[in-house]
Parts: C-alpha cells; structure tokens; sequence
C-alpha cells in the first residue's frame, strides 16, 4: 500500500497548525488548536485506510473495490468526541472569561507561592547587613511570575505598595499602618494588579 | 455467564440516565446511584470469581462475525481492577451523600455529581473490559469527560484555572491516542488487542518499536510518569474531596493497567527495561521530593500518588512475573489508600476548616477518630510492616533483586528511599495538623508565601495578614455518615492485609496469565482467525 502524499501532508500541515495554537495561552487559540490537530488527525485515518474505493456496501460494490469502512466509522467517533470537547471548551473559556475578564489558562498560584517562598529566604540572609533599614539589592523588588524585577516602589510615596517580604527592613513610607492598607494593589496578588489582566504581564 | 461481562459498563450508563432524570429527586437520585454501584460490585466480584476459575470470559458484543465486533474481554487482571475501582467508587458516593446539605450545595451540585459520577465508572470499567484498542480510548474518554465535569464542578475560579490545565493535558494525550491508533490501524489492519498479538511480531522491529513508544507515550500521560507528571498536583486539589478521591484512586491506574496490557499482550518481546526504569526512578523520586515541598495536604498527597506510580512501572519495566504480579498487588493496594486518604482529607477540612499545615493544628486531641482515621492509611502507604503497602512494597523489591543487575538495584535503593520519604511527609503532616497546638499566630513562612489557593487571591498585607483569607467555618462535629464510611475504606486497606496471600497469589496468577499471553488471544480468538 502506498500512502497518498496530499493527504498525508495535509494531515501533517493541520497537526502542526494545530500544535502551534495549543501553545497558546488563550483558551480560544487552545480550542482551534485542538480542531485542527484533531481533522489532521482524522485526515491521518483517512491515510491508514488506505486506497479510495466504493461504498461499502454489499450488493452495491464489489467486495474488491470497496473503500474500508472500519477507519472511517473510528473518524465518525472522533469526530463526535471533538464536538463534545468544543463545547466544553468553550463553556470552559465562557466561564473564565466571566469570572477574570479573559480566557488564558493561568498560573498555578501554590508554584509562585513557592517560588516567592525560596526568594524570601534568598532575602532573608542579607538582611542582617542592611542595618540603615534600607532595602538592599535583593529585597528592592519583588519579582513577578517570571522571575523579572518589578520596579521598586518609591518608599516616600504615600501609595506605594508594601514589600510582602520586608517586615524588618520595612521603608519609611510603609512605617505606619495604612488606613486603607486592603485596597492597594498588591504585588503578591498572583491574578496580577486588579487594574490590568493577567495576560499582560508575562 | 458472558452477559455478565458489559455489566459493569451498562448498569452505570443506565443509571447515569435515569439519576440525571430524576434530578429534582436528590433522594431517589442517592438511591438509583447507591443500587447501581452496588450492583456493579456485584457484578464485578461474580466476574473475579470466575475469571479465576475458568480462565478470561469473552463476549462479542452483538454477535457479529468474530473478528469483526467489539470484544469485552475479562481476565484476572482487568475484573481484580474492575472489583477495587468499582467498591472505591461506591464508597466515595456513600461518602458524598454524608456531607451536610449546605455544604453540598456549595460545592458539587448534586443533581450533576451523581450521574457524572457513574458515567465515570462506567468509563473506567469499559477501559478495563476493552478487548480492543479503539473501545479502550472511547473508555478513556467517557471518563475523561465524566472528570473534566467533575473537576470544574461549580465553575469557581479557582477550579476553571485548574480545569484548563488538565482539559488542555487530556485533549493532548487523546489526540496523540487517535495518532497511535491511526499508525497501528496502518500497519497491522486491526485494533484488537488479540488480533494484533498475532500480527505485531510480523512487522519490522522498528515499525513495532514505534507504536510501541506512541502507546507508551499515551498512558504515560495518563498514568502521570515523570516526565509527564506535571499537570497532575496542579490539577487535582482544587477539586471537592470525594473527586479528587476518586480521580486520585482510578484515572492514573487505568494508565497504569493500560501500560500492563499492552506491554505483555501487544510487545511481550520488547521490554524497554531500562527506558521504564528510568522513568521509574525519575517519577519516584520526583514526585517524592516534590511531596516534601509541599505544606498543603492535598497537594502532598497529589504529589505522592505520582511518586507511588513510580513503583507500579518500576514493576512493569522489571518484565517478570514476580514484577507484574508486585505492580498488580501494588495497584490495588494503592487505589484503596490513596482514595481513602484524600476522604480523610477532606474530613480534615470540614473539621479543621483548611488543608493547609500552616493553619491546622491540635486535631489529634480535638477528635482522636479522625486521628486513627488518618493514621493507619498514612502508614499504610509509607509501608509500614505488617500493612499492605509494605508487603506490595517488598514483593516488588524481591523482583528487583531477582532481576540482579545495576538498574534494578538502583530502583531498590530508590524505592527504600522514596518509601522513607513518603513516612518523612507523613510525619509532617501528622506532626503540624495533629499533634502541635493549634496556634493563634500563622506561620513566618505564610506570612511570605501567602495563602491564595483558599483565599482566592487575598492580599497578605501588613496589619491583618490572614484574616483576608475566609477561613472556611470549622465544625465542632463531623458528620457521621462521612466517618463511618471512610472508616469502612480505613477498614478494607487494613483488609488487604489481611488477605494478602491470597490476594498475592492472585496477582502472581493474573501476572502469569498476562506474560504467557496465550490464554488471552486463545480465549478471545477462535483457532484459524489471525
């Protein structure tokens, strides 16, 4: 049997297609990402099948031109199993759309609390040579998600927001409680500043 | 006696559709899915008994000509599954019915949770039964879309993000399945499993070992080996406790009894012993030392299900007899305590009012059952002699030194040190959630690390560091319905203890039948039809 070569690279063009999408972020990009690897993937049946043939029907065609029906009743399957998984999908992006005002598929929050965990012990062990109480090289910025250095808030500024691991070498600024300390934006908040998405972050 | 064998996929179907009915009826809906599992039990254990006896049971579903149809097969390996994933998931519906009506209502809307529970069984039962390869990845989707229901249960944030993960993770592995069946459908022109046992060897070594790794590859996803393991601890905790029970206890071991099935049947002369070993290894002690990180309950137990699967492949690459028959023994050992500890956890939360070792504290004197509860399980699955896991435990370390060699010394060092550990992240938690005094100040570390996976984002600010989070009321009481019926799991592990001759001698058994090979394709194919 020798394989058609425009199906077999239409198949490989769908799946590729489809991969690149489903490295995406977003949970809409994800879906027509995973519709188009899927049809390459019923495309690839259509190869495994091998050459085209009659209907399989006895009586109609005979038994030696008949296409195989047995791949094609497995594509059938599938196809029913993507429906069923689009609509899930895009329940699934609705919904998180409703409650974060995007559809990316988000960190896993316990990571970056660990992450930020092992940072403040990094921290923790130059403290003790600031004793200006001013904040040294590693505790001047918290880091976001991906380990790059936010700005360090300017300590005079009556809004500036708290460094969460500075407890002992808090700056001046943060030196007295804040009145409304819970609105501000927080930099360990994982969701990202309420004011932008989280999206834009990374 | 052949009709016995849809059974198990039927009844749950069945009941699926008649509780999703009577979902205005929550009480005649409890009653149609508590009969139904029952039943399947029933069903199940009939199907062990006779498996045994007379060898694999075959139906030919709607009576085609034979090598044309679907073929539910049951041997010993897949009815001894299909008994434990079917008693685990009975107990974990008596266990949900024993939450209180508030809290059900917060959390698994019950008119959805029986049926897509049961939906569930049926898929892992169908998996199990599969006599062919495309049935098993319909199996492999019912449940997958049974879970993904599951796990986005009530559309929280918290579990959406959870949800996406795995969804993305699962549609990944299937599309990958559906590549695999593509290629073995182009090789060898058929997807049963017996059929293709006869026609594989004939294939070129290379074509084999292709299919063979895209099939690995698959069930690896599925069954959470390192390094395919990630989704997993990220994915489960957000879950209700009876799901993730239950997701915990069977979803990865379907994986695990998927690689058993095609490793002997469809490759009995392709081990890749040392690919697995490795992935072994890796998975064990990964997953152990990522276990150890943890200082969340459920995420330490997500984190050592995907370690214990570890020993499962380590029995699977080990290829002999004594090594499936460990991998078999351990399966079913570790489906009943993982599911039961994560019902355990779950009553930790509703009388501690968090999972988190950071915030528990003082339980043992504030309710000694939960206590035990926790107690006998934990050091169940850190292998503490006489309980199963230590005997599952040195059953596979016998077949380790058996094989002799390097590698397989390696992995016996390995598994010791993975089971130390898992005593290690046993201790911690009952040491912080059960023995200290529960303490008024949280933890130096939480007031770094924050607490966002209960408090949905809260800010740890300055003047009132927890307090942001909502601590999730604590009860005084614990629901009795809830501690009988993981007292009754509690119970079970403890049973297989106490049968584990016979259980063993059971599991060597099906190991023998699975690495012979002969019986399944004989019982399964009439003579002459390859």
């Amino acid at each position: 049997m020798s394989p058609n070569l425009t199906l077999v690279l239409i198949s490989g063009l769908l799946v590729a297609a489809g991969v690149y999408l489903l490295l995406e972020r977003s949970l809409t990009r994800i879906l027509v990402g995973v519709l188009l690897a899927s049809n390459g993937v019923n495309v690839m049946f259509l190869v495994a099948s091998g050459a085209a043939g009659g209907a399989p029907i006895i009586g109609v065609t005979d038994p030696q031109d008949m296409s195989d029906p047995l791949p094609q009743a497995m594509v059938l399957t599938a196809i029913v199993i993507t429906l069923g998984v689009t609509a899930y999908l895009l329940a699934l992006a609705y919904r998180s759309f409703q409650l974060n005002g995007h559809d990316e598929v988000a960190d896993d929050v316990e990571d970056a609390a660990i992450r930020r965990l092992a940072e403040a012990d990094l921290a923790s062990d130059s403290y003790d040579e600031d004793v200006e109480g001013q904040p040294d090289e590693i505790g001047r910025g918290t880091a976001d998600e991906e380990g790059e250095r936010v700005p360090a808030p300017d300590p005079e500024a009556p809004d500036a927001p708290e460094l969460e691991h500075g407890d002992d070498a808090e700056p001046p600024g943060a030196a007295e409680p804040d009145p409304d300390g819970s609105a501000e934006p927080d930099a360990a908040d994982d969701l990202g500043p309420p004011h932008e998405p989280a999206g834009e972050t990374r | 006696m052949n009709n016995l064998v849809p059974l198990p996929v039927l009844l749950p179907i069945l009941g699926a559709g008649l509780a999703l009915a009577l979902n205005r009826r929550p009480r005649a809906q409890r009653l149609v899915s508590t009969v139904v599992m029952v039943a399947v039990v029933a069903v199940s254990a009939a199907l062990m008994h006779l498996s045994d006896r007379l060898g694999p049971i075959v139906l030919w579903v709607g009576a085609w000509p034979q090598p044309l149809g679907i073929a539910l097969v049951a041997d010993r390996l897949s009815s001894l599954m299909l008994v434990v994933s079917s008693v685990v998931t009975l107990m974990v519906l008596l266990f949900s019915m024993g939450a209180d009506e508030e809290e059900r209502k917060r959390e698994t809307p019950v008119s959805i949770f029986h049926p897509t529970l049961l939906v569930l069984s049926a898929g892992v039962s169908n998996a199990f039964l599969a006599g062919d390869l495309f049935n098993l990845f319909v199996g492999f989707e019912m449940l997958l879309f049974a879970s993904y229901v599951l796990l986005t249960l009530g559309g929280t944030g918290e579990r959406v993000r959870a949800g996406s993960t795995y969804v993305v993770v699962s549609l990944l592995s299937s599309t990958l399945f559906l590549v695999a069946l593509a290629a073995v459908y182009a090789a060898a022109g058929t997807v049963n499993i017996a059929q293709l046992a006869l026609r594989l060897p004939e294939l070129p070594d290379g074509i084999q070992l292709v299919l063979q790794l895209l099939l690995l590859t698959v069930f690896a996803i599925k069954a959470a080996v390192f390094p395919m393991s990630a989704w997993l601890p990220d994915s489960y905790p957000t879950a209700p406790a009876p799901v993730t029970a239950v997701f915990a206890g069977l979803l990865t071991k379907v994986g695990v009894y998927a690689i058993i099935r095609t490793q002997t049947v469809l490759f009995p002369d392709s081990h890749l012993t040392s690919l697995l070993l490795w992935a072994a290894l890796a998975t064990m002690v990964v997953g152990i030392l990522g276990a150890i990180a943890q200082s969340e309950i459920k995420r330490m137990l997500s984190f050592t299900l995907v370690s214990h699967i570890g020993y499962m492949i380590f029995g699977i690459g080990l290829a002999s007899i004594s090594g499936y028959a460990g991998a078999i023994f351990y399966t079913a050992h570790h489906i009943t305590i993982q599911t039961t500890l994560f019902l355990v956890t779950g009553l930790i939360e509703t009388r501690g009012g968090s999972t988190s070792l950071n915030r528990l504290g003082g339980l043992a004197a504030a309710s000694p059952v939960l206590g035990i509860l926790f107690f006998v399980p934990a050091m169940n699955l850190a292998g503490i002699p006489p309980l199963s896991g230590f005997v599952g435990k040195v059953g596979l370390l016998q077949a380790g030194a058996q094989a002799g060699g390097f590698l397989p010394y390696l992995l016996v060092a390995g598994s010791v040190v993975t089971s130390l550990l898992t005593l290690y992240a046993m201790a911690k938690v009952w040491n912080r959630a059960f023995w200290r005094p529960r303490s008024a100040e949280p933890d130096a570390l939480e007031l770094v690390a924050g607490e966002e996976h209960s408090g949905g984002g809260a800010a740890p600010g300055v003047t009132s560091p927890v307090t942001t989070a909502p601590e999730r009321a604590r009860r005084t009481r614990l629901p009795r319905p809830m501690v009988a019926t993981a007292s009754v799991l509690v119970l079970l592990g403890v049973g297989l203890t106490v049968v584990a001759g016979p259980l063993y001698g059971y599991a060597e058994r099906s190991a023998t039948d699975i690495v012979d090979g002969v019986a399944y394709v004989r019982a399964v194919l009439p003579e002459g039809i390859r």
